[in-house]
């Protein structure tokens, strides 16, 4: 859920879509400004931080993976909970990703909460002479389903920025008062949090 | 799935998945299964609709009750002591950051058909109800000398060798009456019989203290914390870590069969006719009946209410216990009780547990004291089950089998399998001495 202090908003951002689409790929080069051809699947990273700073807000992300739990559908519902935005990404060149995002879209409108800002990017789309989804078909999707839409390349750059900004734009400045949050438990010195150590 | 793995695991429990993604994080090869399509295995939360399912069958939940996402009912309820065993694994591996905690609102015990809030410091002796006025200080002398034990300074023994005294003589030596060591034994110390009392007294004295000083972290009502959302919560961000680390997991997978070869060593783990090899497998007792052997049952009953617990001071969540000698019983008597102030129900629902070890075949008959306490309820379910332990040798199968999880309200004998089932899988200790009282609570930013 998104967060919100001194306008400064505190989103969790979860990416779904199938093995291969280039999701870890998006996430690489918009965090850390890299891509690598041939990207490992994903090993090792916990989560991504990302701050982003706008006109009215400033907006830090924390990216989830999906750590490869896709792949056999054993995503836990714990991976959707409190998560404020979602990108689900497909391939251009597969015909059959651009199908499986469909599946991700319901899977969410079940397990998400429905004021989440959802996105669709169309990745690989330095790849046109290999295109087999057109921009008109993923668009008008897109539209029936209220996600917004962008064609990314991970590889290019291309609307890789974009489509983070974008998101942080739609993010709901004013939350609806919640159940207090709860604490998370670190290993950072009792001093540094004494005032905020009691919860509830 | 037709790879060579270094270990199966088979089951999503909470020690399953903890193994899993330790395992990870060492570097070997893992791939994790569940015939079930959800995570937890035993340790789960269910919805409403789940928990009819499982209950009750074909009947649908009234619609009264609310959205059947609102619910994370736990189907072995426990809390976890905030200075504990579970939190110092949860640091370790970092799945802490996954997931939110909150204090547990009250922890009371049961005395003579009342109860009270338990009191844990010297100075909440002297203020509780539960003792008489002489008794009350005698109690408050024991905690101060609890609390100033320090195992490495002599000076504070004043001259007991606890190793060697046991328990009963130590409050003798405080002159303490039936009652108080009664709540003493069972509900600070945790005990969940009465062996304890002739037993070396520095066991206690150290439960003592993991009370005292969990109770002090969060400055709570209770030394317990509860994840938000529920304990299914648990095994999905160990499993999660395992991920991370490579893991595969694969859920809804049938039979789960594991083969062994001609000397009884486990090779690998079929399923939907493909075999999976591996060098160790691991998992709950319910994928290798022929090597578990049953130690008791548990008799348990979960109550939808729409109040909280009666004379809890209103608290959201809070934990009785109802020594055994109470109610003239052989094992304790726990209730546990949450709401929606950790999201596991929706606002205005309370879910409580009665839960013990069975004594009889008649759970309604047996948990009755402890129903008693909870004043009116919109629902109620029944459940039992048998509680198992391994009789294979690990060394000569390669398998490695949890213990069922027991009555106990807390997850410190959790942690202890695990930490056992680690080393006898790796061959090494893992080092869990994080240092606590640096560690804390960040409320989320």
């Amino acid at each position: 859920m998104a967060t919100i202090g001194n306008n400064n908003i505190n989103a969790k951002l979860v990416l779904l879509g199938d093995m291969g689409a280039g999701k870890s790929s998006l996430v690489l080069r918009f965090v850390k400004g890299q891509f690598l051809e041939f990207q490992e699947s994903t090993i090792g990273a916990a989560f991504f931080s990302q701050t982003l700073a706008l006109n009215d807000a400033t907006v830090k992300f924390e990216i989830w993976d999906t750590a490869g739990q896709e792949r056999y559908h054993s995503l836990a519902p714990m991976y959707y909970r409190g998560a404020a935005a979602a990108i689900i990404v497909y391939d251009i060149t597969s015909k059959d990703s651009f199908e499986k995002a469909k599946k991700w879209v319901l899977e969410l409108q079940k397990q998400g909460n429905p004021s989440m800002v959802t996105a669709l990017a169309g990745n690989k789309a330095d790849l046109e002479d290999k295109r087999k989804v057109t921009l008109e078909e993923a668009r008008a999707y897109a539209d029936e389903n209220g996600l917004f839409f962008m064609e990314t390349s991970a590889k290019t750059a291309v609307n890789v920025n974009d489509i983070f900004y974008e998101i942080a734009r739609r993010l709901p400045r004013a939350q609806p008062a919640q159940n207090p949050a709860g604490m998370v438990l670190s290993n950072t010195p009792a001093e540094q949090s004494k005032a905020s150590a009691c919860c509830s | 799935m037709d790879e060579e793995y270094d270990v199966i695991v088979l089951g999503t429990g909470l020690k399953e998945c903890i193994l899993s993604g330790l395992l990870s994080v060492d570097g070997l090869k893992v791939l994790h299964m569940d015939r079930n399509d959800y995570y937890g295995g035993e340790s789960t939360s269910l919805n409403l609709v789940q928990l009819w399912k499982r209950f009750r069958g074909d009947e649908k939940p009234p619609e009264t009750l609310g959205s059947t996402k609102d619910y994370n009912v736990d189907m072995v309820p426990k809390f976890m002591m905030a200075n504990g065993a579970l939190v110092r694994v949860l640091i370790h591996t970092s799945v802490a950051k996954y997931l939110n905690f909150k204090a547990v609102d009250g922890s009371f015990v049961y005395n003579k058909g009342k109860i009270y809030k338990v009191p844990a410091t010297d100075v909440e002796a002297l203020k509780s109800t539960l003792m008489g006025l002489f008794e009350k200080r005698r109690a408050r002398k024991l905690f101060i000398y609890v609390q100033d034990y320090d195992e490495n300074d002599p000076k504070s023994h004043e001259g007991l060798d606890l190793n060697k005294v046991t328990t009963r003589e130590v409050f003798a030596k405080y002159g303490l009456d039936d009652n108080t060591v009664d709540f003493i034994g069972h509900a600070l110390a945790l005990h969940t019989n009465d062996d304890y009392l002739d037993k070396p007294a520095i066991d206690t004295v150290k439960r003592m203290k993991l009370y005292a000083d969990s109770l002090a972290r969060f400055q709570g009502g209770s030394p317990y914390i509860y994840p938000q959302y529920g304990l299914g919560e648990l095994p999905q961000g160990f499993a999660r870590l395992s991920a991370v680390y490579g893991g595969t997991y694969m859920l809804n997978k049938p039979e789960c069969k594991v083969e062994f070869d001609q000397n009884g060593k486990a090779y690998g783990v079929t399923s939907e006719g493909e075999t999976a090899k591996c060098k160790k497998v691991v998992c709950d007792p319910s994928y290798l009946p022929d090597k578990v052997k049953k130690v008791g049952r548990v008799t348990r009953a979960i109550c939808i209410m729409s109040h909280p617990i009666t004379d809890t001071n209103n608290s959201d969540s809070v934990q009785i216990i109802l020594p055994q000698k109470q109610l003239g019983r052989k094992s304790d008597m726990y209730v546990f009780c949450c709401s929606y102030s950790h999201n596991i129900a929706p606002e205005g629902k309370y879910i409580a547990f009665v839960s013990t070890e069975a004594e009889t075949d008649r759970p309604e008959v047996e948990l009755k004291p402890g129903m008693d306490l909870l004043g009116p309820v919109d629902e109620t379910f029944f459940d039992i089950y048998d509680r198992y332990e391994p009789v294979n040798n690990s060394q000569k199968d390669s398998c490695f089998i949890s213990t069922s999880y027991d009555a106990t309200t807390h997850f410190e004998s959790t942690v202890q399998d695990v930490l056992s089932m680690y080393r006898k899988i790796t061959g090494k200790e893992l080092d869990l001495s994080v240092d606590l009282s640096a560690a804390s609570a960040a409320a989320e930013e």
